[in-house]
């Protein structure tokens, strides 16, 4: 990684026009432009209110949870013989995963601005429940789009998406993941734009989103920043966190973007491997394009025809990132990696087995990049994992993938 | 915002020309491919001799997020029987061994052109013969990308007003627009509800204040009744999902082109009555 020689702060951008170097921007049509100025205007007007500072820090620390602990995992770290390993525990947040700071910044967004009816795209359905949540919160309407691939395999939050009464609409093109949920929230948006807010769940879409986002997630940075020093009485050496669209990375590395000691490792999803079609990783295989409002590195072929992702996590099952990823990436601040389907559910297993922590299966793919580096690292390397989401929602897939290996749901023998 | 100069060719003709003749203009849309390569060129073959004044040829993309399901489907059938930029732009080449007037424009979205090349594919197309290009996820705010070099190379960029482009965006939206202006008549994605012609009228009425531009309306016409409601003010009536449910509707291929070119001769009867 090249050292940064001291220069302007990396944690200003994006520009005015919503770049981030070559990426991010407004790639949306004319209907969704005055909504979005809008939107960037009340940001703008929020972030200068401190009485918008002072409910989302009241709800985040009494409905939320926060903050959320940084926990020293002795055992793992003894396991692996290398790196101190602190897991930043985001799973212990209210609805289970760190998407929830995002979704309660931005409904306090949507009721600034008068809409009552709130629309969101998820995967792994983190997003959908934590969006269904604040929106019953607020007394909001709330429409929830899901592919049908991940409906079918994150079926437990479907019924708590319904339970906290969000309707849920299964969106069957292409592979119906992720991409095709947003495809079909964008169509409702531009439909509906008079009345609806549209609470984007990661560091991608159209500006100002990035940037929203990211400074929603930020909480996870900051109080990392804090806690590791009251511990260890210093920075941490490098922070790892898994990578779709980037929003749990992203909120751990902004406030470390200019501490340059600190290494900044993103672990994107090499499913099936990444000499295979079958995986979601953007960066290493991918290259730049324009999608879903901004320009950033996706999956596709030569004729700019988008690819079909491939992740075991549908969390991660996204052929784009984030644009503020794609820059940091194009100036090597952060270094980006990937872990196959196999390296998640083994790291899954671990954890499980060392911690007595069942991780979210894209949690699963930082903690798979810890397993390879930890060990190569001396034992005053200070090492923070985003454990961006708790595992309960993966059951199935892991009882589907695991059950033979472990012996998962036979009755165990006594011995 | 720079001023560049605005390519004159078939599509100001061509609007003079149905000025001139006291009707609104019928622009058709059709997927390039949809449902094969062959059908989709005699489709094209024949618009304009059944009727259509302008063309716009759809490219296809695997995510058109501004389109509802009959243009999804229709662009996905395209792809799957195997249609690329190259044979997009392969078809209006095709056309114009025959056809030296109708006026082409090529509609989708920004990454295959992107993923081109802007420069390549902007020689390309104006090789091929193409006149014009609207490109939906390209709003005023990036006009460096595609819409400047557009006109620099002699291709007309037509942008889409909607509903809610106010007065404070209007001018930035026809600034470097020329050929015809799109004007979307409903705020959703195409072939959704029919607009209130009234309305319409006014919006269009609103536009006409800042610019002699002429102006298209398209998004949920389907039918010579409304095509003839809209035309009695309009420059432009802009049907596509309809014509290509009757693409899909024919039992063969062949049958689905007369289907199309069937209801294009209706829809020009209808403009000619309009007024």
């Amino acid at each position: 990684m090249s050292q940064q020689s001291p220069t302007p702060s990396l944690r200003h951008g994006p520009d005015p026009r919503g770049f981030f170097g070559d990426f991010g921007g407004r790639f949306v049509a004319e209907t969704l432009m005055p909504l979005i100025l809008d939107l960037e205007q009340e940001y703008d007007a929020a972030r200068k209110d401190p009485t918008f500072a002072d409910e989302l820090a009241s709800l985040s620390a009494d409905y939320v949870g926060r903050q959320s602990p940084l926990y020293f995992a002795e055992r793992l770290t003894e396991h692996l013989g290398g790196a101190r390993i602190y897991l930043k525990r985001e799973d212990l947040m209210h609805t289970g995963a760190h998407k929830i700071n995002n979704a309660l910044g931005q409904i306090l967004l949507a009721r600034r601005m008068g809409k009552r009816r709130i629309i969101a795209e998820t995967g792994a359905g983190m997003h959908g429940v934590a969006t269904a949540t604040v929106a019953a919160r607020f007394g909001m309407d709330c429409v929830i789009y899901m592919g049908s691939t991940d409906i079918h395999r994150q079926q437990p939050n479907v019924q708590r998406m319904q339970l906290l009464g969000a309707k849920v609409i299964p969106v069957t093109a292409g592979d119906g993941t992720l991409k095709d949920a947003m495809n079909e929230a964008l169509r409702d948006w531009v439909t509906n734009v008079d009345s609806t807010f549209y609470i984007i769940g990661t560091v991608a879409g159209p500006h100002p989103y990035p940037a929203l986002v990211r400074d929603f997630q930020s909480v996870i940075g900051r109080e990392v920043r804090q806690q590791i020093t009251a511990k260890e009485g210093r920075l941490p050496d490098s922070l790892v966190a898994c990578i779709g669209g980037g929003s749990n990375a992203m909120g751990l590395f902004h406030p470390f973007l200019d501490d340059p000691e600190v290494a900044l490792v993103g672990v994107e999803a090499a499913g099936e491997g990444l000499d295979t079609p079958r995986h979601a990783a953007s960066l290493k295989g991918g290259r730049s394009g324009v999608l879903h409002g901004n320009r950033t590195f996706l999956l596709q072929d030569d004729e700019g025809q988008i690819s079909d992702a491939h992740s075991i996590s549908a969390g991660l099952d996204y052929p784009g990132i984030g644009p503020e990823h794609a820059w940091l990436h194009a100036i090597e601040r952060a270094e980006y990696v990937a872990a196959t389907d196999r390296e998640a559910l083994d790291a899954f297993t671990l954890l499980c087995r060392k911690e007595g922590i069942i991780p979210a299966l894209e949690s699963s793919h930082a903690l798979a990049e810890v397993i390879k580096r930890a060990p190569r690292l001396p034992a005053d390397h200070l090492m923070v994992v985003n454990l961006s989401g708790r595992g309960d929602k993966d059951m199935a897939t892991a009882t589907e993938c695991l059950a033979d290996e472990l012996g998962l749901g036979e009755p165990d023998q006594q011995d | 915002m720079t001023t560049t100069t605005t390519p004159e060719g078939r599509l100001a003709r061509r609007f003079a020309e149905t000025r001139r003749q006291g009707r609104a203009a019928l622009v058709t849309y059709i997927a390039a491919g949809d449902p094969d390569y062959d059908t989709s060129l005699a489709t094209l073959k024949g618009l304009g001799e059944a009727g259509a004044d302008v063309i716009e040829l759809g490219m296809p993309f695997t995510d058109p997020m501004a389109d509802g399901p009959a243009i999804q489907h229709a662009t996905r059938r395209a792809l799957d029987a195997g249609q690329t930029m190259d044979r997009t732009l392969e078809m209006v080449r095709q056309l114009r061994q025959t056809d030296q007037q109708t006026p082409v424009v090529l509609m989708g979205y920004y990454n295959p052109i992107y993923a081109r090349g802007v420069p390549r594919f902007l020689d390309q197309a104006k090789a091929a013969g193409v006149d014009g290009l609207i490109v939906v996820d390209l709003p005023p705010e990036h006009d460096d990308e595609l819409c400047l070099p557009a006109n620099q190379a002699g291709l007309n960029f037509v942008r889409l007003a909607t509903p809610t482009t106010d007065a404070r965006r209007l001018p930035g939206v026809l600034a470097n627009t020329s050929g015809f202006l799109y004007y979307v008549s409903s705020n959703g994605v195409t072939g959704g509800a029919a607009p209130s012609a009234e309305r319409v009228q006014q919006e269009v009425a609103r536009i006409r204040e800042h610019s002699d531009i002429p102006i298209a309306v398209g998004f949920g016409i389907r039918t010579a009744a409304q095509a003839r409601q809209i035309g009695a003010f309009a420059d432009g009536v802009v049907v596509g999902s309809a014509l290509i449910d009757a693409q899909a509707s024919g039992e063969s291929p062949a049958e689905g082109t007369q289907a199309v070119l069937a209801l294009t001769r209706e829809l020009a009867q209808a403009l000619i009555d309009a007024r």
